[in-house]
């Protein structure tokens, strides 16, 4: 048990998917201007990263055994319609839901977090409930991520930014400091 | 869309419309392994091959590929060519490919591959979608080295591990770290803007100073 929660911790703080690995920068530049949708964004990834944790599980307990070199391609094949099958259901379960994730759920596909916590599970050779925790770390810290660097813009907004800073450049310059601020919790254990 | 000639489609992508720093995408191999020249190297060939590639495939195929399907499609042929590329990698140079880790495999969802195919390859003949690949991917390769040598060379005082400053010099370790990958590519982006609004200036001066130069006449 308390392996998983330190898998937990670590890939919330210490390996921070978004401020360490750099996965998922398009959601962490594209919808960071506001709180309230950044952690709409945050949520429909850790659902979506749950469910390929589970997937990823299955196709390398069952398929790639027989099969190594279809990896890639089966990942990405079942990520894809793993998302659209999501959206059919939630639109036809809950139409709420589904309007307030609205676009964020395709989007989803092409967002390199999900392949990279496939990937990372597979060479970490996690079994089920460690993918699990895997899963839900990797989910909330790029919600947390996600939803700092929404509240910095947002006050970022209101000050006075030379013009040659504007746009990504200091959005980027303010990612490397909440980084950096994140490096402070590598030393929370030596295990990795 | 608008017609363009051979030069344009192959010199566009390497500055004009640079994938990483204009339309900043496929940017998290660029932030993630530039943290050496060396693996900024590897990472950037290898992409080169996978967008020329699978630019070749999708060009050829493409009054074959269904509207509806066509995404999934460009994402199977591109799969296919970074598995080749991840283990053309891992034989010739495996001490790279371990460095290089699970990047490699997510040259799938560099969204610069997928726009290009999208944006280009599906529309164009062959031999454009070749040059336009070779082009935008030469861009990345470009941008790639620009960071992974500010990195090396200020985090580890080193460019292609051959030490440049001597022994006195104190590296900045934050460089090789994942901060350092953010604060390097958004310096570069501070001195190009510096640099156009500089430009732009420039010419206003000089438009200024001739339209006065006419009333005085």
């Amino acid at each position: 048990m308390g392996d998983l929660i330190w898998i937990l911790v670590s890939t919330v703080l210490v390996n921070n998917f978004t401020l360490a690995y750099f996965l998922g920068l398009c959601p962490f530049m594209g919808v960071s201007g506001r709180v309230e949708t950044a952690l709409r964004m945050g949520m429909a990834n850790i659902f979506v990263l749950v469910l390929t944790s589970i997937c990823a599980w299955a196709l390398n307990t069952f398929l790639l055994p027989h099969a190594p070199y279809l990896q890639l391609i089966s990942f990405i094949v079942v990520i894809a319609s793993l998302v659209q099958i999501v959206e059919m259901v939630i639109k036809k379960v809950s139409p709420v839901l589904f309007k307030q994730l609205g676009i964020y759920l395709p989007l989803i596909t092409t967002n390199c977090a999900i392949l990279g916590l496939a990937i990372f599970q597979t060479n970490k050779e996690y079994d089920f409930f460690q993918g699990l925790f895997f899963a839900i770390g990797a989910g909330l810290g790029l919600t947390l991520a996600l939803v700092l660097m929404a509240s910095i813009r947002e006050d970022a907004e209101r000050a006075q930014v030379p013009k040659i800073a504007q746009g990504m450049a200091l959005v980027l310059i303010i990612a490397g400091s909440l980084s950096m601020a994140f490096m402070g919790f590598a030393g929370l254990g030596s295990a990795s | 869309m608008r017609e363009t000639t051979a030069k344009q489609d192959l010199f566009r992508g390497i500055w004009k419309e640079n994938p990483v720093l204009i339309q900043m995408l496929g940017l998290c191999p660029a932030l993630a392994v530039t943290n050496s020249v060396e693996n900024a190297l590897a990472m950037g060939v290898a992409t080169f091959f996978v967008l020329c590639g699978s630019s070749l495939f999708v060009s050829l195929l493409k009054r074959f590929i269904p509207g509806e399907v066509r995404i999934s499609t460009y994402i199977m042929i591109i799969a296919t060519f970074v598995t080749v590329a991840d283990m053309g990698l891992e034989a010739s140079v495996p001490v790279v490919h371990k460095k290089l880790g699970a990047f490699i495999a997510l040259i799938v969802v560099n969204c610069m591959i997928l726009g290009r195919q999208e944006a280009f390859a599906s529309k164009r003949p062959v031999g454009r979608a070749l040059l336009d690949a070779v082009g935008s991917g030469a861009g990345f390769m470009i941008a790639l080295l620009m960071m992974g040598g500010v990195r090396e060379i200020l985090g580890m005082g080193s460019f292609l591990n051959i030490p440049l400053f001597g022994d006195n010099y104190e590296p900045w370790v934050v460089m090789i770290l994942p901060p350092g990958g953010f604060l390097t590519l958004g310096f570069w982006l501070l001195g190009m803007n510096w640099w156009t609004e500089r430009k732009k200036h420039k010419q206003k001066e000089l438009a200024a100073e001739e339209s006065g130069e006419r009333r005085a006449a």
